[in-house]
């Protein structure tokens, strides 16, 4: 479904991306792992039409979106929920969700939308009429996630969505990700959570240096010393 | 005190058109990062086209606006299209650099295209009911001038309403937040860039039609304004609408008062001394959110 094929990408002189390979197949969930500043953010950017890579192929059901714009990109059926959320400060919940159906095959399903969404989050149908701004940090990536739905994704792509939430918020949070995959939809989750990552993905790649250093099923990666060392410490590797 | 209250009240009938001259330079600046400084030039425009249509044609200044607002969002497209759409390729920063220097450049030709076409003199529209005064004890309130507030205000509550209801209304106000975030939640953020820009042009218009009724306009008038409007979107702040008619009404009122302490010569400067007062206190402005 997603190809990403030897995708060079540089901010400057910075080369931030090079030769990166991969591919997420429909309904699947695919993990990306690695270190800050390893170049996930990036690879997303590229994927998601907001930084041009300089060498490589991007394809999406096989067509490349090499000069597809980054919004017509969500209406081929690609959706990011950014990394720190990237809320709109002065609007509500619902008009988060109502935005999040801008594209216009979106606009046509929008009341079933988010009648699922709702379904997927009750919390955010009583807090509808609320800004986002009074909501604590584990509903505002409800917001987040349910806007890109919103969109009708066939690929929804999540950047670090634990970021900054407690370990119980996270848990819910991930375990909704099975609830929406198995509602058809294949998911790139970009975390640093590697347990629960890889528990939840069917495959995921490691990234390092912005190469990718590696790629498995969950299992095999839990046991790949990539992930050892840069994860769970140089002692792991040791035992 | 009659005196007191008839300089309140006329301050308060000028500030309307500084809320509604800024309104038109906050949206554009809030979503595109971008400082039209021709603002002024194109109140000043929206001026003779009204003028025009009443000198030529008698039309009503007040039906004119039927007209003058469509043709000057059309006009805001194309200038869009033209100069500024080529802006907002650039970085934020560099985005403002560019934008102040297309902006003087607009402002001096369309003064000079002015001058050509009405010559410099102080024209305004005198129509039937231009003396026309209504008296609230004592204070006398001109009927046109009243009349313009009114359309003021509801120019800006309007302009209000479609941000928060039309569609591309929250599009727009999406991409003043974070654009970024607007082009991964699908909008064509190109096109709400357009709008902001051609709505903000249509409100000079407006904001110009009213000012050639109830005051003057000359072809030099473009910089007095866009200097006004300037400082009512420091005092108010981005992103409230509302909040920036009533910085323009604050700014008319203060005006008016310091005309009454320290005398007419400084009228202007009270503005200035806000100006300042607002950067160095609140710096983001009295209501933005």
């Amino acid at each position: 479904m997603l190809q990403v094929d030897n995708v060079e990408a540089s901010y400057g002189l910075f080369r931030a991306l090079s030769g990166v390979t991969l591919e997420i197949r429909a309904g699947e969930i695919v993990a990306l792992l690695g270190p800050n500043g390893a170049g996930k953010t990036t690879l997303i950017r590229c994927i998601a039409g907001l930084l041009r890579p300089r060498a490589g192929r991007i394809l999406w059901d096989g067509a490349s979106l090499a000069k597809v714009a980054a919004h017509r990109i969500v209406e081929r059926g690609i959706a990011v929920v950014p990394e720190g959320r990237r809320l709109f400060a002065t609007m509500t919940v619902e008009e988060h969700l109502d935005l999040g159906a801008f594209a216009p095959h979106a606009r046509a399903a929008r009341p079933q939308r988010l009648e699922e969404v709702y379904a997927i989050f009750p919390v955010l149908r009583e807090r509808r009429r609320q800004l986002v701004r009074s909501l604590s940090g584990g509903q505002q990536q409800m917001v987040a996630v349910g806007r890109a739905l919103m969109a009708a994704p066939r690929l929804l792509i999540l950047d670090e969505p634990s970021l900054g939430l407690a370990p119980r918020i996270v848990e819910s949070i991930l375990g909704v990700l099975g609830e929406i995959n198995r509602r058809g939809v294949s998911i790139l989750l970009v975390e640093q959570n590697v347990h629960a990552a890889l528990a939840l993905a069917h495959r995921g790649y490691i990234l390092e240096s912005g190469r990718m250093a590696g790629e498995g099923t969950g299992a095999a990666l839990m046991d790949d010393p990539h992930v050892k060392r840069a994860y769970l410490g140089p002692l792991a590797l040791r035992r | 005190m009659t005196i007191v209250l008839q300089q309140l009240v006329l301050g308060v009938l000028i500030g309307g058109l500084y809320g509604l001259a800024a309104a038109g330079l906050s949206l554009i600046f809030g979503v595109m990062k971008v400082l039209n400084v021709a603002h002024g030039e194109l109140i000043m425009l929206g001026g003779y086209g009204a003028f025009w249509l009443f000198a030529l044609g008698g039309v009503d200044p007040f039906a004119a606006l039927v007209v003058v607002i469509p043709v000057a969002l059309a006009g805001g497209a194309l200038l869009y299209w033209g100069l500024f759409g080529w802006v907002v390729r650039y970085h934020e920063e560099t985005r403002i650099k560019n934008s102040l220097l297309i902006g003087f450049g607009l402002g001096l030709a369309l003064h000079a295209a002015a001058v050509q076409l009405w010559t410099a003199d102080e024209r305004s529209i005198t129509t039937a009911y231009a003396g026309s005064v209504l008296d609230v004890g004592g204070v006398s309130v001109p009927i046109v001038r009243l009349a313009s507030l009114v359309v003021a205000f509801v120019l800006i509550g309007g302009l209000h309403l479609l941000l928060g209801r039309w569609r591309w209304g929250r599009a727009i106000r999406a991409t003043a937040d974070d654009w970024e975030a607007a082009l991964m939640t699908g909008i064509d953020v190109r096109r709400a860039y357009l709008l902001a820009f051609a709505i903000g042009t249509a409100l000079a218009g407006a904001a110009g039609t009213l000012v050639s009724v109830g005051y003057s306009i000359s072809p030099s008038i473009g910089l007095e304004w866009t200097l006004k409007a300037l400082i009512v979107v420091v005092l108010a702040g981005l992103g409230s609408m509302l909040g920036t008619f009533v910085g323009g009404l604050m700014l008319g009122v203060a005006e008016a008062c310091s005309a009454m302490i320290f005398g007419g010569p400084y009228r202007e400067v009270v503005g200035l001394v806000i100006f300042l007062v607002v950067l160095v206190a609140r710096p983001q402005g009295l209501f933005a959110k």
